[in-house]
């Protein structure tokens, strides 16, 4: 199985990253570019075929390491 | 007094604080590796700066995770002193031995350079050698020192004394929330701080403002 998670900041949470991207691309002539946030993507791929198993793994995995709670949320897709 | 230097690939200031402690506390430090899972008898742990497992996912995410932070979380719940300089203050808080999170500086600048601190509070086992209120001088060398915690957090950090150090005289270089600089937890014997007080301890730094620390974490008489 192949799996893929989002990481993203929680809201109201500052995200400096974010905010240079948002000027550049104004500075590059983009119209209407509103506010960005910068995020990050973990393609993984799941032995086995369990997929309720996979999904519980994956949150377990996130919770304890690939996203800080204290500031991130994620979302876990499993193809 | 015993203190034991905590070591991990990727850390760059290990070598500093070795030399600190020794300075200080009289006797070397023993030093301690990322995959040891028992800590020796000793008075203070410290956790060095630099970049450990080169800053990879989060900054000391993946130190955080290693079997000699179990060791250290299981130490500091005995009442064992624990300080975390630098990367050591952004493992403390990826291994939740302190509340929050250490972000990207908000000028999005590595910054190295001296700023100013002020001791919020005195009062604690890290600060006693200091007055309140005292201004001290202390290098700073980072790319993630913008403390953050939610408001609910910082409500609790400020009202119960918890936060130690704070930049002072618009010297905050990273946009931390509140000009933290450092905080204890809740018991007290925790100590994170962005600024590198190894690093002035002796005349030929240039000054001694960051010794005090050390010494009142060691417990020595004046």
């Amino acid at each position: 199985m192949k799996a893929r998670i989002t990481v993203t900041l929680k809201n109201g949470v500052l995200d400096p990253q974010g905010k240079a991207i948002e000027h550049a691309l104004s500075g590059l002539g983009f119209d209407g570019v509103g506010q960005v946030r910068q995020g990050k993507v973990f393609d993984i791929e799941i032995t086995g075929t369990d997929k309720a198993k996979a999904e519980a793994d994956l949150k377990a995995m996130c919770d304890k390491l690939l996203a800080n709670t204290v500031i991130e949320n994620y979302a876990v897709e499993i193809a | 007094m015993k203190s034991a230097v905590v070591l991990l690939p990727g850390l760059n200031r290990d070598r500093d604080m070795i030399v600190a402690l020794t300075k200080i506390s009289g006797q070397a430090p023993a030093t301690v590796w990322q995959t040891d899972t028992e800590i020796p008898d000793v008075d203070l742990i410290a956790i060095p700066g630099g970049f450990s497992f080169g800053d990879y996912l989060r900054c000391g995410a993946i130190a955080a995770r290693m079997p000699v932070m179990r060791a250290v979380a299981e130490k500091a719940a005995k009442g064992v002193t624990v300080i975390g300089v630098c990367n050591g203050f952004q493992i403390l808080v990826e291994a939740g031995l302190l509340p929050g999170a250490l972000m990207r500086n908000a000028s999005l600048k590595f910054v190295c350079r001296q700023v100013k601190l002020e001791i919020a509070n005195a009062n604690t086992m890290f600060t006693r050698r200091y007055r309140p209120g005292q201004i001290i001088r202390s290098p700073v060398a980072h790319h993630d020192g913008n403390y953050f915690a939610d408001a609910e957090t910082l409500a609790r950090l400020e009202g119960e004394g918890q936060v130690v150090f704070r930049y002072a005289e618009g010297t905050n270089p990273n946009g931390s929330i509140n000009d933290i600089a450092g905080i204890v937890n809740d018991r007290g014997n925790v100590l994170g701080l962005m600024p590198h007080p190894e690093n002035l301890i002796e005349a030929a730094h240039g000054g001694n403002d960051g010794r005090a620390l050390f010494e009142s974490a060691l417990g020595l008489a004046a």
